[in-house]
Parts: C-alpha cells; sequence; structure tokens
C-alpha cells in the first residue's frame, strides 16, 4: 500500500481555492468531501433542534396533568421531533455525511460517479428540510398527525398537512438520487485490485443501503403524493367514507417504512465493523458472513413491513406470515454481533473513543433487538402495541444503535475530515454519561409500556409519575452527556492538535493520505494488494522487514 | 443522468456505462413509484370487480386506442434520432425529435379532450354526479384520474427533457461520438411509453 509518511507538500480539499469563494465555496462545491461535511453539519443542526424538542415532549411529561404546553401544542413536538429525527437526521444520517466522505476513499476512487448529482442530493435535502420547518408558520399550525401521517386523520387534520408531506417526498428524493449514485460508484469507480471482497464492510453496507433507498423510497414518495393529492382533490383512494381502504395507506406506507429502519441501521452496522477491527488488531472474524448478511438483512427487510399491522385488521394467516419473516430478519443481525465480539476475542484492544462508543451501541443494540422479537410475536404484540415499549424499543435500536455509532463515526473519523484530534479523556466522559443518561430514559419507558402506558398521551395515570420522573431525568442526563461532547468536538475543531494521517493504525485506504485528505483524495492512484482487515498478514510482513 | 465533470480543472471524467447504469437504477425507481398505484388498482378491483367493470364501459376506448398508437410511433421515431445521431446526422436527428414532441403533444391534446368529456359529463373527483355512484366506481375513477394525471406528468417532462436534448444536439454538446445524454433521455421516453402499454388495457380494456 501506498506510504504512510504525512506530505505536507499538498493543498487539503478544505484549504483548496476554487470557482466560489466563501460560503458558496462549500454549498456550490461538487467535491463528495465537501458534501459530506455539508450534509454533516445540516444534519447536526437538525439534529438539535430534534434534541430540543425531546427535551421539551419529556419535560411536560414531568408531572400529570399540565406542566409547560397544551395539549394540541404536545401533538406538534412529538410529530416535529419524529419528523426531523426520522427524515432529516437518521434516513441520511450516516450514508449522507460519512459514505459521501469516505466511500470513494474507500474503494480508491476520486469523486462518487456523479458528482453534480450528489451535490444535488443535498440541495434537495436542505430544500426539503426548509418546507418542514416553513410549515410552522402557516396558517393552519404545525403538523399534529405523528411522523407517520395515517390517514384518515392526516385527511381531516385542520393542521398543515401538506407541506411536510412535500418535504418528506422531496427528501425521499434526495435519498433515492444519494442511492443511485452509490450503486453506480461501487460497481464503476473501484481502484485497480479492489476486488468485491477485498471492499470494507462500510462499503458493503453502503451498497446494500443504497439498494434498500432505490427499491424502497419510491414507493414511500407515491403514498405522500396520494395523500396530498387526496388533500387538494378528494379522489377518495384513502377515503373510507368514498370506498377507499385506510389501511391500504398502512400497507404502502409500512412497505417502505419498514425497509427504512435498515436504510437506518445497515451502514452503522458497516462503521461498526470498521471500528472493531482497527481497534483490536485483528481480522473481521467472518468477513463473507458480515456481507451476506447485509444484503439479507437488505433482502428479507423488505418482507416484514407487516408487523407494525398486527392490531390494524389483516388475516391471521399473513399476521403469522409477518410474525415469521421477522423472525427470520434477526438471524443476519444476529451473526453480525457474533461476529464482532468474535473478532475482539484474543486481539490487542486499545480502549478509545470510538471503540467505546461501539461498545456501548452492542449492549444497547442488543436489548433493542430482543425486545423487537417480543414486539415481532403476535400474542406479546397485542399486548404492548401501541405503548411506550415501543418507544423504548424504537430508541434502542434508533438511537442506541444508529445515532451512538453515528458519533462513533464523528469521533472515528473526525482527525482524517478535519485534521484536528479531540481530547480523548472527554471523550470518553460524554460516552459514559450518555450512556446512563439513555439507559435511565429508555429503559424505564420498557416497564412504563409494559405497565401499559401508552404512547404518544398528554396525561397519565397516577401510579406512572414515579417511573415518567426517572424517565425525565434520565433524559437531562443524556442531553448533558451530548452537550459535553459537543464541546469536545467544537474545541479541537478549534485548537485540537494536528493529526496524524493515522492516529489509530487504521488498514483501509483513508489512512493512507494525509489528514485532511487532498482534494482528489490519492496522491498518487491506489492499487490495492491486500484485504482491508489483513493486519496478520502485515506484522508478517513486518518481521521479515524487521529482521532482514 | 448523464456523463458528469469532475469540477478539477485538470481531469474530465467521462463513463458512459456508469451514466447508464444510473439512469436504469433511475427508471427503476420510477417503476416502483407507479408501482404503488398498481398494487392499489389490483386491490381495488378484486374488492369492486363489478363496479369497476360497469365504470370502465364509460372510458372511450377509440381515444385511447389513437394515443397508444401515437405514443408507439413517437418511441420510434425516439429511436430513430438516436440512429440518425449515431450516423452523424445531426439534422435528421433533430427532426425526429421534433416529430417525437409533437407525437408528444398530439397525446396530451386527446387526453385533454378526453378528461374535458369526463368532466362535462360530471365525472370529476368530489363532482355531485359522482357522489351518487357506487364507491367502488368513485374509486375507480379516482384511480382512473390519479394514475393517468402522473403519467401526462411524466409526459410533460419527458417532453421538457427532449427539449434540452434538441439544444444539445444543435450546440454540439451531444455529438455522434458522446450521445449518452440522448440515448438516456430516450429510455425515459421509453418509460413513459411502457407505462401507458399497461394503464391502456387496465382501465380501457378490462371490461
Amino acid at each position: 500500500m501506498a506510504t504512510q509518511g504525512v506530505d505536507t507538500n499538498y493543498t487539503s480539499f478544505l484549504d483548496y481555492k476554487g470557482k466560489y469563494k466563501g460560503i458558496f465555496a462549500w454549498i456550490l462545491s461538487t467535491d463528495h468531501k465537501r458534501v459530506g461535511i455539508l450534509y454533516l453539519i445540516s444534519m447536526l443542526g437538525f439534529f438539535a433542534v430534534g434534541v430540543t424538542l425531546g427535551f421539551l415532549m419529556r419535560f411536560e411529561m414531568l408531572s400529570q396533568g399540565r406542566t409547560i404546553m397544551e395539549p394540541q401544542t404536545y401533538n406538534a413536538v412529538f410529530t416535529l421531533h419524529g419528523i426531523i429525527m426520522i427524515f432529516l437526521f437518521i434516513v441520511p444520517g450516516i450514508p449522507a455525511a460519512f459514505g459521501n466522505f469516505f466511500l470513494p476513499i474507500h474503494i480508491g476512487a476520486e469523486d462518487v460517479s456523479f458528482p453534480r448529482l450528489n451535490l444535488a442530493s443535498w440541495w434537495l435535502y436542505t430544500i426539503g428540510g426548509l418546507f418542514a420547518i416553513f410549515s410552522l408558520f402557516l396558517s393552519g399550525g404545525p403538523i399534529d398527525t405523528g411522523w407517520t401521517f395515517y390517514v384518515p386523520y392526516s385527511l381531516r387534520t385542520t393542521t398543515e398537512v401538506i407541506f411536510p408531506l412535500l418535504g418528506a417526498f422531496i427528501l425521499g428524493f434526495s435519498s433515492i438520487l444519494t442511492g443511485i449514485n452509490f450503486v453506480t460508484t461501487v460497481h464503476r469507480l473501484r481502484a485497480k485490485g479492489m476486488k468485491f471482497f477485498r471492499m470494507p464492510l462500510f462499503v458493503w453496507s453502503l451498497y446494500s443501503t443504497a439498494w434498500i433507498q432505490i427499491i424502497a423510497t419510491p414507493v414511500v414518495g407515491i403514498t405522500i403524493l396520494l395523500v396530498i393529492v387526496e388533500q387538494y382533490f378528494g379522489v377518495g383512494l384513502f377515503d373510507p367514507a368514498k370506498g377507499g381502504d385506510p389501511i391500504l395507506f398502512q400497507h404502502l406506507f409500512w412497505i417502505y417504512s419498514h425497509p427504512a429502519v435498515y436504510i437506518m441501521i445497515l451502514p452503522a452496522m458497516g462503521v461498526v465493523s470498521e471500528i472493531i477491527p482497527t481497534f483490536a488488531r485483528k481480522h473481521i472474524f467472518g468477513y463473507k458472513a458480515i456481507v451476506f448478511s447485509s444484503l439479507a438483512i437488505a433482502f428479507v427487510g423488505y418482507l416484514v413491513w407487516g408487523h407494525h399491522m398486527f392490531t390494524s385488521g389483516m388475516s391471521d394467516t399473513s399476521r403469522w406470515i409477518f410474525s415469521f419473516f421477522t423472525y427470520i430478519v434477526a438471524i443476519p443481525s444476529a451473526v453480525k454481533v457474533f461476529n464482532w465480539v468474535a473478532t475482539m476475542y484474543k486481539g490487542s484492544i486499545k480502549m478509545s473513543a470510538p471503540f467505546a462508543f461501539v461498545m456501548a451501541f452492542i449492549v444497547l443494540f442488543s436489548i433493542g433487538g430482543l425486545t423487537g422479537l417480543v414486539l415481532g410475536s403476535l400474542s406479546t404484540d397485542v399486548h404492548l402495541h401501541d405503548t411506550y415499549f415501543v418507544v423504548g424499543h424504537f430508541h434502542y435500536v434508533m438511537f442506541g444503535g444508529t445515532a451512538f455509532i453515528f458519533f462513533a463515526a464523528i469521533h472515528y473519523w473526525f482527525p482524517k475530515m478535519f485534521g484536528k484530534m479531540y481530547n480523548e479523556k472527554r471523550a470518553l466522559w460524554s460516552i459514559g454519561i450518555m450512556f446512563v443518561g439513555f439507559n435511565m430514559l429508555y429503559f424505564t419507558m420498557f416497564i412504563l409500556g409494559y405497565l401499559g402506558m401508552p404512547r404518544r398521551y398528554y396525561d397519565y395515570l397516577p401510579q406512572f409519575e414515579t417511573l415518567h420522573q426517572v424517565a425525565t431525568v434520565g433524559s437531562w442526563v443524556l442531553i448533558a452527556g451530548i452537550i459535553l461532547m459537543a464541546y469536545n468536538l467544537i474545541k479541537a475543531w478549534r485548537s485540537g492538535e494536528k493529526a496524524p494521517a493515522n492516529p489509530w493504525g487504521g488498514l483501509t485506504l483513508e489512512w493512507t493520505v494525509p489528514s485532511p485528505p487532498p482534494l482528489t483524495n490519492f496522491m498518487e492512484e491506489p492499487i490495492v494488494t491486500h484485504g482491508p482487515y489483513d493486519y496478520e498478514l502485515l506484522e508478517e510482513e513486518g518481521d521479515e522487514h524487521g529482521n532482514s | 443522468m448523464s456523463t458528469e465533470t469532475v469540477s478539477h480543472e485538470t481531469h474530465t471524467h467521462r463513463d458512459d456505462y456508469g451514466a447508464k447504469i444510473g439512469m436504469w437504477l433511475f427508471l427503476f425507481t420510477e417503476l416502483l413509484l407507479f408501482g404503488g398505484l398498481f398494487i392499489l388498482y389490483m386491490a381495488y378491483r378484486y374488492q369492486y370487480s363489478q363496479e369497476f367493470h360497469l365504470a370502465a364501459k364509460e372510458l372511450d376506448i377509440t381515444m385511447g386506442t389513437v394515443n397508444t398508437m401515437i405514443l408507439l410511433t413517437s418511441s420510434l421515431t425516439m429511436v430513430l434520432s438516436i440512429v440518425a445521431l449515431r450516423k452523424g446526422n445531426k439534422l435528421y436527428s433533430m427532426l425526429y425529435l421534433v416529430l417525437t414532441k409533437v407525437f408528444a403533444l398530439g397525446f396530451m391534446v386527446i387526453k385533454y379532450f378526453e378528461w374535458s368529456a369526463k368532466i362535462h359529463h360530471g365525472i370529476y373527483p368530489g363532482s355531485e354526479t359522482l357522489a351518487d355512484m357506487s364507491n367502488g366506481q368513485v374509486i375507480f375513477y379516482g384511480l382512473y384520474y390519479t394514475m393517468t394525471g402522473l403519467h401526462g406528468l411524466h409526459i410533460i417532462i419527458g417532453v421538457v427533457i427532449l427539449a434540452f436534448m434538441l439544444s444539445f444536439i444543435y450546440r454540439d454538446k451531444v455529438t455522434s461520438d458522446n450521445y449518452i445524454k440522448l440515448e438516456n433521455g430516450g429510455l425515459y421516453w421509453h418509460l413513459v411509453d411502457l407505462i401507458w402499454i399497461f394503464l391502456f388495457p387496465l382501465f380501457y380494456l378490462l371490461h
């Protein structure tokens, strides 16, 4: 592989002066690294808004009855929290920020296949986000349907539904363009020697994700369009008064929105498969098993949407089939978890911030996954459907799963992206605080849900008060951890020490180039001669060199 | 959708095969977009087979058939335009493109008359006539307007794309040895055609 030495005779993509100046050098740049950072910053902005809304929601639940807001405001707040976190943060999440930045570098390419389309997808993302924000100030008031937009309520509500829906449609378009771009890039732009089974597992996970984005997103696109058409023209396709069937809306919605949770989690699994070998200094256990489990999740994940609808009215046959597939899809996820743990066995582990995040992830994701099985089996689901148990499960897999790994990815690649190092000790502290707060907040929700607390309710019975208070205090701890982490990263960005080319000793291609990478990624065209995790191989070579 | 130029001054990257992969993937998403509507059609046809039967009789088969032939012919002229350009005949290529657009326009005109005849009879979403009809008929016309409407929207987008192609050929941005843009535009046009091939029997012929 190429030289490891830090070369100072180059212009990094951060310093590069192009055609445009100031902010335009960023928002008009087709460089995949700049687009990735644009996405990263926009997403962190929306994430901050989403966290604030979550904080307000939890604060409202601190005491019975009215605490700080009216019921209608509460409805709007949980809807917006859902829309922002799902459509603007977690779905684009890791692929749009880190995928854009590292996919081309991982396969030894200079850029993605369609750089202009890539920039266009960020613009669409921004426009979609602005639509959602803009809708808050329209005459109808903020949308209150919940992020699922279920008909017939979304047809009856007097709040502003069309603009947020249009926003979601545009965001879907952006997601599709990213997917098309990634699939084409992986097929066309791999460097010499970068065979399919030499690709880093992060690339494999992005590749599987991109396929889901292409296959699933159009379906929610048409579903959203139909609700808009319904609002304007009253065609009647989902309106029971005119012979339409609201259950069909739920089917179409979940045909996308279930695979979408794999759009959210698969790239996170890819990042985990990068971080563990790097810090255990060991070849990943079962490379091909992880590859095929990603593809299997992408495929089987398409066939389980019905488990969201066990109580909405379906035949018993479809119910047990969907339940069966839900159990099947747990297998590839479990395969991955076992492979990660097996990779660490007898590795020489170096404890550091990205690795600590991964440890937290494995615990939280396992709890989230297992409670998913509780919801996936028919008899227990009837009891737990639409309770806080579901909310707890969802946050364990999405926040404890994807968002924790999003943070892990920031910590893992921060030195590469910005060329600065952060304070490791402070990072570890922030992870610890977040982990404690997270469990206080969401594990309590499992108990609340099991006891019968329904989700999305503004008020609750007296016996739930203590548990609600524990959860709310947990949310404060969690947010304190997030703020500490943000402070640490911002401080590093402003005045961190200069990062070396390969601070962690990773073997994938991004560590062979200086930090931050040069404009065209590589000083010379890379030629790949070994797999991404061949630590043993390199050590042998190193020994031979040492002996001679 | 097209070959992209990487914005480094020194380096121009062209990958026709990659551009085509991207286009096919995009067409795939278009199929799935309509796929959602086809699923709805299937579900409702199963639920309201009698009413669908009745409502379909109201549609004008002649107009539908003429439109089908127009669209099929426009696909032919589209291919001829690509062939002409590949052989280096810029003028004919542009001529065939214009012809394709004329057909597209003809399709839209006929569609306009078809829709306005229906609306004239009081059959449109939310109308009183429709409110008196059975649920199945309401759904049939709802699907009819939504699906042909979305298809019409795609025709308009297609015409805009072809207009760009026309100007690209005129300004020699698309030439006999760099015609991937035109080919991809053609693929889009065939997709629009293909979707109509399915809409036509589902609405007009299945009594």
